[in-house]
C-alpha cells in the first residue's frame, strides 16, 4: 500500500507539490496525470525517499518514509524519471548490482534475475554495457531492477517512455499481471495507457490534485461522456433536425473527418433521439458510436481550471 | 550475524516460510553494503581512469626516487627519497580518482537510484570510499619492487619502511575522504577536481610558511598554530621517521572520519534541497 496525507515541498516560496493525499491499495493502478512540471515527479521522489517533504507523511505498505526510509525502500520498486543506470556496466552486472543490494542471492536470486530478463527481453543485450543501449532497452533495465525484488508497491515514472507499440503492449501486460496483488503508481502522459493499465487517475496540476477517481469517473466529467458520434455523408439536414431536439446541447461537425458529435444536455440521453430521427430521415450512417467521455478532455479542463485558478490568485 | 542464522535455522521444518524471511532481515544489514562496494570497486577494473591511475602512479613514484630523490647517489638503504614525494602524487591523483565519486552519480541521475535503495546514506558514501581506499591500496601495493631493491642493495630498517607505508596509505585515505566529500557538492567532475586539489592542498601545507605566514601577519598566533596541527605532511613526515605515534595515526583516522561525516550530512541536506 502507498498513501500519503498532506504530501507538501516547498522550494523557498515556491509549492512544487502542495496537500496531495493519495492511497493506493494493493490491486490499484494509479495513474498520476498532469502536465509538465505538475509535481508528479516530485510526488514520487518524495514517496521514494529521495526528496524529503516539507509537510506532510508519506507511507509504503505502513513505513514512514522519513521516519523508516530504509524498510520504506525496501518494500517499494521504484523506475526513476530518465530510467537512470550506471552506463559503464554491462546489463548482468547492473541487474546483478540491484539484486546484490535488494538481498536477492543464490537460487532463487538467480532464478528471479531470470524471469525478470525473460519477460523484458534483455536476453539479447545482456553482455553488452548500458551505455551503449536503445532508449527501449535501457528503459527495460531500469524496469528489471525496479521489479527484480518483486516488491509489494511499485512506482514507475513514465515506464513506457520510448518503446516501440509492441514493446509498450509487453510492459503494460507485465504491469497487468504485477497489479492483482500490489499497489502501483504509474506517471505517465499517454492517456491510452491509463485505459490499458489503470483503475484508478489522479490528475495534479501546479502541485495540487485536480481530479481523483476510477476512469470512468472521470470520464464521466467529461462533456463527452452520453454524447453521439456518427458518420454519415449526407446528413446536413438531419443535423439541422438533431440540433433542434430539446435533449440536444450542441451539434459539432469535425471539418477533417466529417464526423458529427451531438452533445446532450445536463443529465439527457441523446442516444434514443438521434437514431430514431435519423431512421426517420433515412440517412445512411456508417458508423454511429455512445461516447464514453474522453479523458483528454476532463484533464485539459481540470489542468486549465487550476492554471485560471493560479494566475488569478 | 552468523551465529543468528543458524539459530533461526534450526527452528522446526514447519516454520520454514518464517526462516526464509528473518534469514533475509538479518542479512539484508550486510548486503546492501557489499552491494555498493563491489559494484564500485568492479567500476575501477573497468574504468581507463583508475588504469591510468596506476600506472601514473607507479611510474611517477619511480621516476621521481631516482631522478629528483637521487636514490642511488645519497648511497644509504632507505625508501625516505621514495615516500617524500607521496603527498605531492596524491594531491594530484587521489582528486582525480575520487572527482567523479558523487558529481558522476549527479550528473547522470544515477544518485537517485543509489538513494532510493533500502541503503543508509552512510553505508553508501562508506561503501565508495573503502572501495577507492582498497584500490589506491592495491595501487600503493605494487610499489613492492622498491622494497626488493633497497633490501637486495643493503639493510634498511624495515620497521621504517613499514611505518612509512601505513602512513603513506593514510593520508591516500585523508586525501581521498576529503575529495569524495567534495564531489558531491557539485555535478561537474572538473569543478570537483579543482575544489578537492585546492582543500587537499591547504591541508597538506597547513603548517608551510606559505600558510602559517600570513596567518602570524595578521597576529592570529592561535589559528595560526592550530592549523599548523591540522597539517597533513607534518604528520605523515612523523610517520615517515618511523614512529608510528597514536596521535598521528589517530590524526588521520579522525581526519578520514570527519570528512566522510560531513559527506553524510551534506547528502542527507541535498534530500531536502
Amino acid at each position: 500500500m502507498i498513501e500519503t496525507e498532506q504530501l507538501g515541498k516547498r522550494y523557498g516560496a515556491f509549492d512544487a507539490v502542495a496537500g496531495v493525499d493519495l492511497r493506493v491499495v494493493p490491486g490499484q493502478v494509479l495513474a498520476l496525470l498532469g502536465p509538465n512540471g505538475a509535481g508528479k515527479t516530485t510526488t514520487m521522489r518524495m514517496i521514494a525517499g529521495y526528496l524529503r517533504p516539507t509537510s506532510g507523511v508519506a507511507r509504503v505498505c505502513g513505513h514512514d518514509v522519513v521516519r523508516a526510509p530504509v524498510r520504506a525502500r525496501r518494500a517499494l520498486g521504484y523506475l526513476p524519471d530518465g530510467a537512470p543506470a550506471y552506463g559503464e556496466s554491462s546489463v548482468a552486472e547492473f541487474l546483478a548490482f540491484a539484486a546484490r543490494v535488494r538481498g536477492l542471492r543464490g537460487v532463487s536470486g538467480a532464478r528471479r534475475m531470470d524471469e525478470m530478463v525473460e519477460r523484458l527481453e534483455l536476453q539479447p543485450v545482456l553482455a553488452q554495457t548500458i551505455d551503449t543501449l536503445s532508449k527501449g532497452y535501457r528503459r527495460r533495465v531500469c524496469l528489471a531492477q525496479a521489479l527484480l525484488h518483486d516488491p509489494p508497491a511499485l512506482m514507475l515514472d513514465e515506464p513506457t517512455d520510448g518503446l516501440d507499440p509492441n514493446q509498450q503492449r509487453e510492459v503494460h501486460a507485465l504491469i497487468r499481471a504485477m497489479a492483482r496483488d500490489r499497489a502501483i503508481i504509474v506517471s505517465t502522459h499517454a492517456l491510452d495507457e491509463v485505459r490499458a493499465i489503470c483503475n484508478r487517475v489522479a490528475i495534479l496540476a501546479r502541485g495540487r490534485l485536480c481530479a481523483e477517481g476510477t476512469p470512468a469517473e472521470l470520464e464521466r466529467q467529461s462533456r463527452y461522456h452520453r454524447a453521439v458520434s456518427f458518420r454519415a455523408p449526407a446528413s446536413a439536414l438531419a443535423c439541422e433536425l438533431i440540433g433542434r431536439l430539446p435533449e440536444v446541447d450542441s451539434v459539432v461537425t469535425d471539418p477533417v473527418d466529417g464526423r458529427v458529435t451531438v452533445f446532450p444536455r445536463e443529465g439527457q440521453q441523446v442516444f434514443g433521439p438521434v437514431t430514431r430521427l435519423l431512421e426517420a430521415q433515412r440517412v445512411r450512417v456508417d458508423e454511429l458510436q455512445l461516447e464514453r467521455g474522453r479523458l483528454e478532455d476532463v484533464f485539459r479542463r481540470v489542468t486549465a481550471d487550476a492554471t485560471d485558478l493560479a494566475s488569478a490568485a | 550475524m552468523l551465529g543468528a542464522r543458524v539459530k533461526v535455522a534450526c527452528v522446526d521444518d514447519k516454520d520454514s516460510m518464517a526462516r526464509v524471511t528473518a534469514a533475509a532481515t538479518l542479512e539484508s544489514h550486510g548486503r546492501p553494503f557489499a552491494g555498493v562496494f563491489l559494484r564500485e570497486l568492479h567500476g575501477y577494473l573497468v574504468t581507463p581512469v583508475a588504469w591510468l591511475f596506476s600506472v601514473i602512479f607507479l611510474l611517477a613514484a619511480g621516476a621521481l626516487t631516482f631522478y629528483l630523490g637521487a636514490f642511488f647517489e645519497r648511497g644509504q638503504a632507505d625508501l625516505d627519497p621514495f615516500f617524500r614525494f607521496h603527498p605531492w602524487l596524491y594531491l594530484v591523483l587521489v582528486p582525480a580518482l575520487a572527482m567523479r565519486l558523487w558529481a558522476e552519480e549527479r550528473r547522470s541521475g544515477t544518485l537517485e537510484l543509489l538513494l532510493t535503495l533500502p541503503i543508509h546514506a552512510w553505508q553508501a558514501v562508506l561503501a565508495k570510499f573503502l572501495a577507492a581506499w582498497a584500490f589506491i591500496g592495491c595501487a600503493l601495493a605494487l610499489t613492492f619492487p622498491m622494497w626488493l631493491t633497497v633490501n637486495y642493495l643493503g639493510q634498511p630498517d624495515n620497521g621504517v619502511i613499514l611505518a612509512s607505508y601505513i602512513g603513506s596509505f593514510l593520508m591516500a585515505g585523508a586525501f581521498l575522504a576529503i575529495s569524495e566529500c567534495l564531489s558531491v557538492l557539485t555535478r561537474s567532475q572538473v569543478i570537483a577536481f579543482i575544489l578537492a586539489l585546492a582543500v587537499c592542498f591547504l591541508f597538506l601545507v597547513a603548517g608551510d610558511p606559505l600558510v602559517q605566514q600570513p596567518l602570524l601577519a595578521l597576529g592570529s598566533q592561535r589559528i595560526a598554530g592550530a592549523l599548523s596541527e591540522l597539517s597533513l605532511l607534518t604528520h605523515f613526515q612523523a610517520i615517515a621517521r618511523g614512529v608510528l605515534d597514536f596521535g598521528d595515526v589517530a590524526f588521520f583516522v579522525l581526519t578520514i572520519v570527519f570528512w566522510l561525516a560531513a559527506n553524510v550530512l551534506i547528502l542527507d541536506a541535498r534530500r531536502g534541497g
